[in-house]
C-alpha cells in the first residue's frame, strides 16, 4: 500500500507533493524521541544527584534545593522535550530527523510556535489511557494519519528523507558519460549495498557494469570480486 | 543529439545550481529576517527549481533526482510561504487584541461554565450537609481524620513542604488541570463539563465538611488569596473546552474537522494567558496562603488585586487595549 500524498498547488504551476508519514514512521520517530528524552532526563537526575549529595548516598529528607535543581529540571526535560525541540528545529526533533519525518502545516509551511505548542498540548489527550492509544487509533483511522493534536493545530507529519546530496552527486556523473538513469540506478544500488546479500549485490553490479561499460568482457566481469565491483561503480559515479 | 545525450547535457548544466542546494536551504530555514537580496535569490531559486522539477518529472519520473528536487522544492516552498515573524509585535497583538477578542466570544461559555461550577458546588455542599458520612467520596481518610480532630490539612504544610516546592507543584498541577479541562472538550464538551462539575462538587463538599466542624472560615482564609483567580481561570479554560466541543456539535465551517481546528487555534491563545495567571497563583498559594501570620485583610487585597489584574489581562486593558 503506497503512502498517501497531498498535493499543494503553487503560483509557479509546479505542484508540491508531500508524502504523509504513516503510523509506522510516526511510532518509530516517537520511540527514538522517547528514549532520548528519557535518557537526557535520567542523565540530568544522576548528575544533579551526584553534585547535590556528592555521591550516590541520599538523606531521608532532602531540602527544597534538591527538588528545584534535580527533580524540576528532570521533569522539564521530559515534558518539554517535544515542544521546545520542535520549535527550535522547525518541526523536527532528533527522533523525527532519524525517522525521516517532519511536521508541516496543511499548506506545507513550517509551523509557527503557536501551532507546535497546541499540537503538544493535545498530547495530554492523545496519550490516554496509556501508550498513546487514543493518538494511535486516530492516526490509523484518519486519512492523513494525524493524531488529535495535529487536527487541532492543522499540522501533518510528512516524509523528509533528505537524499539530495547523494542524488545530485550522482547527477554529476553525467559529466563522465553516464546517463542520468544509469547514474540513478548505480546510486540506488550503492545506497542499498549493505542491505543486499553477497550474491545479489554481485549479480546486480555486474548487470549494471555491463550496461554502462560495454567494453568490459563477460569473463572479465565474472572474475571481479564484490569489493572490486563496488569500487568500479563508485569510480563510474566519480565519487571520492 | 539523442534524448539521453540531451538529458546529460541538461543535467550537467544544472549541477552547479544544485551543488550547494542543501546548505542554501538550511541557511534559509534557519534565518527569520532575510534581507531583500536573500529573498529575491530565494524566489529566483524557487522558480528555477520549479522549472527543473517540472522537467525531470516528465523525463525521469520516479527517479532519485526527481525525488531530491521535489524535496528541495517543498522545503523552499515552506520557507517562502512561512508567515512573517516579529516576536515583539506578535506578543503585543496576542495579548492586546487576539486574546481579548476570543474572551469576548467566550463570554457566554464562561457564564455557562461558572453556573455549572456554582451549581455543582451547591450540590456538593447540600449532599455533605445532608449525608455527612459521604465525605469519604471526595476527601482522603487523612484529611477527614485531621478535620475531625480540629486541624485543617493546610496547617503546618510549610513544615512538611517548603514554599518553593509547594508553589511549583501547585502551579504545575493547576496548569495541567486547566489544559486537561480544555482538551477534553473534544468529547463534544462533555469531558469539560465533567471536570468542571467534579471540581465544583468537591469544593462545595469540602467546604460543607469543614463548616460542620467549624473550620470553614479557616479554609476560606487559606483559599481567598489564590482561589479567586485560580477558580476563575479554570472556568475560563473550561469555557474554551466548551467552545471546542461546540465546534463539533455545531460546526462553523464546512467540515467538523475544519471547525474543530479553527476553534482550537482560537481558544488555545486564552490558555496561554491562563497558564501565566496560574503561575502567579501557584506562588501565592505556596508563600502567602499557608502562612498563618498573613492577616485576612492582606489576603483579601492580594486575592482581589490579582483578580482585577486577571480581568484587565483578559479584557486586554492591561496591555493598552481601548475600552
Amino acid at each position: 500500500m503506497s503512502s498517501p500524498q497531498i498535493t499543494l498547488q503553487t503560483v509557479t504551476g509546479v505542484d508540491v507533493e508531500l508524502t504523509i508519514a504513516g503510523p509506522g514512521s510516526r511510532s518509530y520517530a516517537f520511540i527514538i524521541d522517547w528514549h532520548i528524552r528519557l535518557l537526557l532526563a535520567l542523565q540530568w537526575m544522576l548528575v544533579g544527584h551526584l553534585i547535590y549529595f556528592g555521591g550516590l548516598k541520599m538523606t531521608p529528607d532532602p531540602r527544597s534545593g534538591y527538588f528545584l535543581w534535580v527533580w524540576l529540571p528532570t521533569l522539564l526535560i521530559y515534558f518539554f522535550y517535544h515542544p521546545i525541540l520542535e520549535i527550535a528545529m522547525r518541526g523536527r526533533t532528533p527522533g523525527k530527523r532519524l525517522a525521516g519525518v517532519r511536521v508541516v502545516t496543511r499548506e506545507g509551511d513550517i509551523p509557527g510556535a503557536g501551532a507546535l505548542l497546541l499540537r503538544n498540548v493535545f498530547r495530554l489527550l492523545d496519550s490516554l489511557p496509556l501508550c498513546y492509544l487514543v493518538g494511535l487509533i486516530t492516526v490509523v483511522l484518519t486519512e492523513h494519519h494525524v493524531r488529535i493534536g495535529d487536527m487541532a493545530a492543522g499540522t501533518l507529519l510528512v516524509m523528509d528523507h533528505d537524499s539530495s546530496a547523494s542524488s545530485f552527486a550522482s547527477t554529476a556523473a553525467a559529466k563522465s558519460g553516464l546517463t542520468p538513469q544509469a547514474a540513478d540506478l548505480i546510486q540506488e544500488l550503492l545506497d542499498r549495498w549493505p542491505a543486499l546479500d553477497e550474491q545479489n549485490r554481485a549479480t546486480i553490479a555486474r548487470t549494471l557494469l555491463a550496461r554502462v561499460e560495454p567494453q568490459i568482457s563477460a569473463e572479465e566481469l565474472a572474475r571481479l570480486k564484490t569489493s572490486e565491483l563496488r569500487d568500479r561503480l563508485i569510480a563510474k559515479l566519480g565519487q571520492p | 543529439m539523442t534524448e539521453n545525450g540531451g538529458l546529460q547535457a541538461w543535467a550537467t548544466s544544472r549541477i552547479a545550481a544544485w551543488s550547494d542546494l542543501g546548505s542554501i536551504l538550511d541557511a534559509l530555514e534557519r534565518k527569520r529576517d532575510h534581507t531583500v537580496a536573500e529573498t529575491l535569490r530565494a524566489i529566483e531559486l524557487y522558480r528555477a527549481l520549479g522549472r527543473d522539477l517540472s522537467f525531470v518529472r516528465r523525463t525521469l519520473p520516479a527517479s532519485r533526482m526527481t525525488r531530491a528536487l521535489a524535496h528541495s522544492y517543498a522545503r523552499l516552498h515552506a520557507v517562502i510561504y512561512r508567515k512573517p515573524h516579529n516576536l515583539r509585535q506578535g506578543l503585543r497583538s496576542l495579548f492586546r487584541d487576539e486574546i481579548p477578542q476570543v474572551v469576548r466570544e467566550l463570554r457566554g461559555h464562561i457564564q455557562f461554565v461558572a453556573l455549572v461550577f456554582a451549581l455543582s458546588a451547591a450540590a456538593g455542599w447540600w449532599l455533605i450537609n445532608t449525608y455527612p458520612e459521604l465525605i469519604g467520596l471526595v476527601a482522603s481518610e487523612q484529611m477527614i481524620n485531621g478535620v475531625e480532630s480540629g486541624k485543617l490539612w493546610t496547617e503546618d504544610i510549610l513544615n512538611i513542604v517548603p514554599s518553593s516546592v509547594l508553589s511549583v507543584s501547585i502551579l504545575a498541577n493547576n496548569i495541567a488541570v486547566s489544559i486537561f479541562a480544555f482538551v477534553v472538550g473534544v468529547f463534544f464538551g462533555l469531558g469539560t463539563f465533567y471536570i468542571i462539575a467534579m471540581n465544583g462538587f468537591m469544593l462545595g463538599a469540602i467546604f460543607a465538611f469543614t463548616h460542620q466542624h467549624g473550620m470553614a472560615g479557616e479554609l476560606m482564609k487559606f483559599v481567598v488569596a489564590h482561589g479567586m483567580v485560580e477558580l476563575s481561570v479554570i472556568c475560563v479554560a473550561g469555557a474554551a473546552g466548551m467552545m471546542l466541543g461546540e465546534s463539533l456539535i455545531r460546526p462553523t465551517h464546512a467540515t467538523r474537522r475544519e471547525s474543530f481546528r479553527h476553534a482550537a487555534n482560537k481558544t488555545s491563545k486564552v490558555l496561554l494567558l491562563c497558564a501565566l495567571l496560574l503561575v502567579v497563583c501557584g506562588f501565592i498559594e505556596g508563600y502567602i496562603s499557608p502562612d498563618p501570620d498573613f492577616p485576612m485583610v492582606n489576603r483579601l487585597i492580594v486575592g482581589f488585586g490579582w483578580w482585577i489584574v486577571m480581568v484587565g489581562a483578559l479584557s486586554g486593558r492591561l496591555f493598552g487595549r481601548e475600552a
